[in-house]
């Protein structure tokens, strides 16, 4: 059973085309959608929650069309946060659980005081006065006090310090240990990624380059250091993309390829993604 | 039981899970019967993919190690020692193969081969 099921799905706008994208979100996975400024993470999540309209494929979160009435009730199952918190400037963190409670039906004020207090947030200050920080958790805060079953969450870490990301990351992780629970999030610190997602997307100026499984591209994929004339002795179809400098060569390479004993670098997702990434411009 | 996950590691973060609970059983940390930590928990614990947890699982039941209750999570299987003893004695005899194939590398005979390996084990005996 899939969370989120994406089908074909493209959308146009001057300039830039989300192209025929389809992955969809295990039920009861994290998934981590990377990507570019502008690679289409956010209109893919605008699309998922039928923000904006689609020009082809279907979605279907929790099991049902997004596009049918009954999507409305899915959404008391969705928790989500924007990339930019929007509470009403003149609101302190008390006075928005009150405004929320009158907005969810599933809505627990237990809940939300605990995060207030986990997350460190102020009660009595108003909300023009939060830093970033501050206004990215509270609406992570509100995210899960509704007893959502799905997490979506647009750059929800970005511009926070490594301290609160990682106070927000095991917030997740633990959201997950309910098996019906499931989390999207999209983010450029691929790192962040790394830490909690089961599964990666990843977007490249609107089309899906891949959607796999972490820790499987982990293993599949390990970078290399070499000079140019050892690289040509290598099978061609080890080598996925190459970056050379004046002193030697680096490549992304299929690890089962590899001739035995062949010295691999310490490799990250981040390394993996770049290589992609311009790997895929030339070809 | 201890499960340690290194990034530092080689070996791909499945593996390292069954290779430690591997061993944990055959030292007996763990004991036929024992409950395992359900595989969203363990993953959760270990802040690793649940997907990963899950082949590592599978593969200890493949082998024989454990076995899964239908809603109500993993067990420790009782040791076929036969089984595990024939699995080492395989192991050793690939290595043996392997240093065969390296020794003609460095011109050693099967005698030199034999006579290092006395060597090794009086080495090894006199600790």
């Amino acid at each position: 059973m899939n969370a989120i099921e994406l089908n074909g799905v493209s959308k146009r706008y001057d300039g830039f085309l989300l192209d025929n994208v389809s992955f969809s979100l295990p039920r009861g996975a994290i998934l981590g959608l990377v990507g570019e400024n502008g690679a289409g993470k956010s209109t893919t999540i605008k699309l998922i929650m039928n923000a904006i309209r689609r020009d082809g494929g279907t979605i279907r979160v929790m099991g049902e069309d997004n596009t049918t009435p009954g999507f409305q009730t899915v959404k008391e199952d969705i928790g989500i946060v924007l990339d930019e918190a929007y509470f009403p400037e003149v609101l302190n963190a008390m006075q928005v659980g009150n405004v929320m409670k009158q907005t969810y039906r599933r809505w627990d004020d237990g809940v939300y005081q605990n995060h207030l207090q986990l997350l460190d947030i102020p009660k009595k200050k108003v909300f023009r006065e939060f830093s970033r920080g501050m206004k990215m958790k509270l609406a992570i805060a509100v995210a899960l006090s509704h007893a959502p079953k799905l997490l979506i969450l647009d750059e929800a870490t970005s511009g926070l310090d490594p301290m609160v990301r990682d106070e927000i990351l095991t917030l997740f992780n633990d959201f997950t240990r309910d098996e019906e629970h499931s989390i999207l999030l999209s983010s450029h610190i691929v790192s962040d990624l790394e830490k909690v997602c089961d599964y990666i997307a990843f977007l490249h100026k609107g089309k899906l380059v891949l959607c796999e499984e972490k820790d499987r591209l982990l293993e599949e994929y390990a970078i290399i250091k070499t000079s140019q004339s050892a690289l040509d002795q290598l099978p061609v179809d080890t080598i996925i993309s190459t970056k050379s400098g004046a002193y030697g060569v680096e490549a992304l390479v299929r690890r089962e390829r590899l001739p035995h004993g062949m010295q691999t670098e310490f490799t990250t997702l981040e390394t993996i993604i770049l290589f992609l990434a311009k790997g895929g411009d030339r070809a | 039981m201890n499960i340690i996950i290194s990034n530092a590691s080689n070996l791909p973060i499945y593996e390292q899970i069954y290779a430690q609970m591997k061993n944990a059983i055959l030292l007996g940390d763990l004991s036929e019967g024992d409950l395992l930590p359900s595989i969203r928990q363990l993953a959760k614990d270990l802040r690793i993919s649940v997907i990963t947890t899950k082949r590592a699982y599978d593969e200890l039941e493949r082998d024989g190690y454990l076995y899964t209750v239908a809603g109500k999570g993993c067990y420790v299987a009782a040791k076929n020692t036969g089984i595990i003893r024939e699995g080492q004695l395989k192991e050793i005899e690939e290595h043996m193969r392997e240093i065969l194939r390296l020794a003609p590398a460095c011109e050693l005979t099967g005698e030199d081969l034999i006579e290092q390996f006395r060597v090794i084990i009086q080495e090894e005996y006199q600790k």
